[in-house]
């Protein structure tokens, strides 16, 4: 089990409590499929994903990108048990969308990244390791249940 | 492959980050020992407080080395071969150069968002990554 400080516990609920799951959301996933092209063959059914400006205005992409933001909400509720919060996901994941786990790991660093264009000075290295490990973790426990 | 645009937004950002060059090395580094403590075994030699000399002094070497590769983008192989050589014969036993370079490409990129803000746009974001891989591509060249 991952063990998390009082320290960590706070940056994490810090940071979180100051962000739009929407917005950081849509940004991160926007970001995954024109950083990495190859990520939107799991989004087929998006419509035009054409280019950055089609991306970013899509509205299935926003819409995708806050469900996976408030997914990751239910995480950070419960950081004991990360792994029997995303046990149906992990299936999900790799039985019906056949999806890499490699590709968690991107999209964990592309929100790092979004965090730090929002926040700038106050994405402290402190607080980019503890989020570093967070969505390491997840990645983890989204890959959990691969077979 | 780095388009010409890519390209473009590559020279304009790091036009706009001119003489911070070391604080933005130094601090890339700090953050890259912060969190992924495992590069820290690279540099047993170094004092890797936060603000320390010899962290500043790499990252100064680091940025620019960088600065020079954003000049010669069409021939990164060649601008970047004393580098690999010297990370391939010189320095001490690196696993995995392209591994361990993806967590400097990280922790720069978050360096470079959090000065740039919305500047840091998804285009400005998806070339630099590109490009950062074809940095660590060509030091890796020489490895074996």
């Amino acid at each position: 089990m991952v063990h998390w400080s009082a320290e960590e516990k706070q940056l994490i609920a810090g940071l979180w409590g100051r962000l739009s799951a929407e917005q950081c959301g849509a940004e991160a996933l926007a970001r995954l499929l024109i950083v990495y092209p190859w990520t939107q063959r799991f989004f087929d059914n998006f419509g035009n994903l054409s280019s950055p400006t089609a991306i970013v205005g899509n509205p299935k992409v926003r819409a995708h990108g806050r469900k996976v933001l408030t997914s990751f909400g239910e995480a950070i509720k419960n950081l004991d048990n990360l792994k029997g919060t995303f046990s149906k996901l992990s299936e999900l994941h790799c039985d019906k969308l056949h999806v890499d786990p490699e590709n968690f790991r991107l999209l964990g660093d592309i929100l790092i990244i979004v965090l730090a264009a929002h926040f700038s000075k106050d994405f402290t290295p402190a607080c980019q390791a503890t989020w570093q490990k967070l969505v390491g973790v997840v990645a983890h426990a989204l890959a959990h249940k691969y077979h | 492959m780095l388009t010409a645009e890519d390209k473009k937004l590559i020279q304009q950002i790091w036009g706009k980050l001119s003489g911070a060059e070391e604080e933005i090395g130094a601090e890339a580094l700090y953050r890259m020992f912060h969190a992924y403590p495992p590069t820290k075994t690279y540099f047993p030699h170094f004092d890797l407080s936060q603000g320390s000399d010899q962290i500043r002094g790499h990252g100064k070497k680091v940025v620019a080395a960088l600065g020079n590769a954003i000049k010669n983008m069409d021939n990164l192989s060649q601008a970047l071969s004393e580098l690999s050589n010297l990370h391939a014969y010189n320095l001490l036993a690196v696993l995995s150069p392209v591994f361990a370079l993806q967590f400097l490409s990280q922790c720069l990129q978050v360096v470079l968002a959090t000065r740039l803000g919305k500047e840091y746009s998804p285009e400005v974001h998806s070339a630099v990554d590109k490009f950062m891989s074809a940095v660590a591509a060509v030091l890796a060249e020489k490895y074996r």
